[in-house]
């Protein structure tokens, strides 16, 4: 399959946020992650449910953006691979560490093939479409990258608390609420402890569109929209 | 055992339920010279006895590494053993590329025990003729397993194989209770030991035995010839002295085969 040929791109979504935070003051010591929760199909935002992060075994989140059935697909191959990990019940077990890896090697075979999962992944790390790899303590995804970077660079620390973490975040989704015209005020949060996963409900954060500006936008061009 | 009409293939059974390939397979490794290792909570010893065909040869290589957690010694074929060395090598690199991390040893065991047995079960493959002593480490801690050509594999804390391995078996049965405490020195020494009891008689030296270590904190790898020598010397300062005290209560017995309390009686040749 080319990918010059696909005609439509099926569901992208277009960001995803991680930011890690570290044990010294305080109990916390986990990662979070938050997402929109929209699917577009092209420029229509078709899908308003759609949970792009999803727990993997004991130990990982995975979130996604770009192509959902790409993901879908991904969470296939991953399913398989914790199961058949399951099995040996040997006392060992797949961390991110590894699933990092494979999933890197997965990326990276498929662009080889000229045939890539159109997605960027983040975790520990994050995985690119053609296979580009790192890890960070904060990792974002789409017009994250640009919008969202330096919120977190100015205020990610060591011993941030899981409040203070969600703050940050918050903040981040924000910024890409605004400004990002894929997304869409619907957002999740799921935290990974040592105790496991948490995943908040869907819920929405307060925008505010009252500024003058919009009051009458056509003052200055009567007659436009 | 004997010639019957039962042993020609590996497939066939025989009415006692018996395989006798497989089983004369197995007999192939107690004809080789001996292997031992024997584990700690922490580190893994393994020692072999270098046997060589002519005094003009060198001896054979019977300790590989696997990884840098894993390391096997084999008694039997060494060309099969050989074989499964670079299986188990590739197994561990090609985990290593996916995953970025070292396969763990009770898997790696469970595929060579799986390959060995696919060869009890077809007609035209006979089993593989070498018995594999796996040491190595993994997330659960320090592990010493024994693959034979059955495709059985078992765990232990100390065993040996190959000829004469009885009297080693006997001499770690002894001891193995108190392995687990053993620091790293310790479990040399009794691997030497050990491979002391299977030479009955001839002189310990750091040339005939090859010795390799693998642990926590450190990869596996063979100690080197003149560190083998100083143990050996230092066991035999032990054995000079207790010899000299054995000497002094009862006049018949040999100064090297006396050892500490309790030792392996003396073979009657």
């Amino acid at each position: 399959m080319e990918w010059g040929a696909v005609s439509s791109e099926g569901k992208k979504v277009s960001t995803v946020l991680e930011s890690r935070s570290q044990r010294t003051l305080s109990p916390y010591d986990g990662v979070i992650m938050g997402a929109d929760m929209g699917g577009s199909y092209g420029s229509t935002l078709r899908y308003k449910s759609v949970e792009r992060i999803k727990p993997i075994g004991k130990q990982t989140l995975l979130g996604v953006s770009g192509e959902i059935s790409d993901f879908q697909e991904i969470l296939h191959y991953l399913d398989e691979l914790i199961i058949y990990d399951h099995i040996w019940d040997d006392g060992n077990f797949l961390g991110p560490k590894e699933l990092h890896n494979y999933l890197n090697r997965v990326m990276y075979n498929r662009r080889n093939k000229s045939n890539p999962l159109w997605n960027s992944l983040v975790y520990l790390g994050m995985v690119g479409m053609i296979g580009t790899y790192y890890e960070d303590n904060h990792v974002v995804t789409g017009f994250g990258n640009h919008l969202t970077r330096p919120i977190m660079r100015a205020e990610w620390r060591e011993d941030l608390t899981f409040e203070e973490a969600v703050k940050i975040l918050e903040k981040c989704l924000f910024v890409l609420l605004y400004r990002d015209r894929s997304a869409i005020n619907k957002f999740q949060i799921y935290k990974i402890t040592e105790e496991g996963v948490t995943i908040s409900e869907p819920y929405a954060l307060k925008t505010f569109w009252g500024f003058s500006a919009f009051q009458n936008p056509t003052k200055g061009a009567e007659g436009s929209w | 055992m004997f010639r019957n009409q039962y042993d020609t293939d590996v497939t066939t059974w025989s009415p006692a339920g018996r395989l006798f390939q497989v089983e004369y397979a197995m007999e192939a490794v107690k004809q080789g010279s001996a292997a031992i290792g024997l584990r700690s909570a922490t580190h893994i010893v393994l020692a072999t006895v270098n046997k060589a065909t002519s005094e003009l040869s060198s001896h054979q290589k019977k300790i590989f590494k696997v990884d840098d957690h894993i390391g096997v010694a084999i008694a039997g074929l060494t060309a099969d053993g050989r074989v499964l060395s670079r299986y188990l090598r590739n197994e561990c690199i090609n985990h290593s590329f996916v995953y970025e991390s070292p396969l763990p040893i009770s898997r790696l065991v469970v595929q060579l025990a799986d390959k060995a047995q696919v060869c009890t079960q077809r007609s035209w493959k006979r089993p593989y003729g070498v018995g594999l002593l796996v040491a190595g480490l993994d997330e659960t801690g320090a592990h010493l397993y024994y693959n034979c050509p059955s495709g059985n594999y078992f765990e232990f804390q100390a065993f040996a194989i190959g000829s004469r391995s009885q009297a080693a078996k006997t001499y770690l049965e002894r001891r193995f209770d108190n392995f687990d405490k053993y620091s790293r020195e310790e479990l040399i020494k009794d691997g030497l030991f050990a491979i002391k009891e299977t030479l009955q008689g001839e002189k310990l030296t750091s040339a005939i035995c090859t010795v390799a270590i693998v642990g926590v904190g450190e990869t596996f790898h063979i100690i080197n010839q003149q560190t083998i020598e100083q143990v050996i010397e230092s066991l035999d300062i032990v054995e000079d002295a207790q010899a000299a005290d054995a000497a002094a209560e009862s006049a018949s017995e040999e100064p090297s085969a006396a050892q500490e309390p309790g030792a392996a009686p003396m073979e009657l040749q």
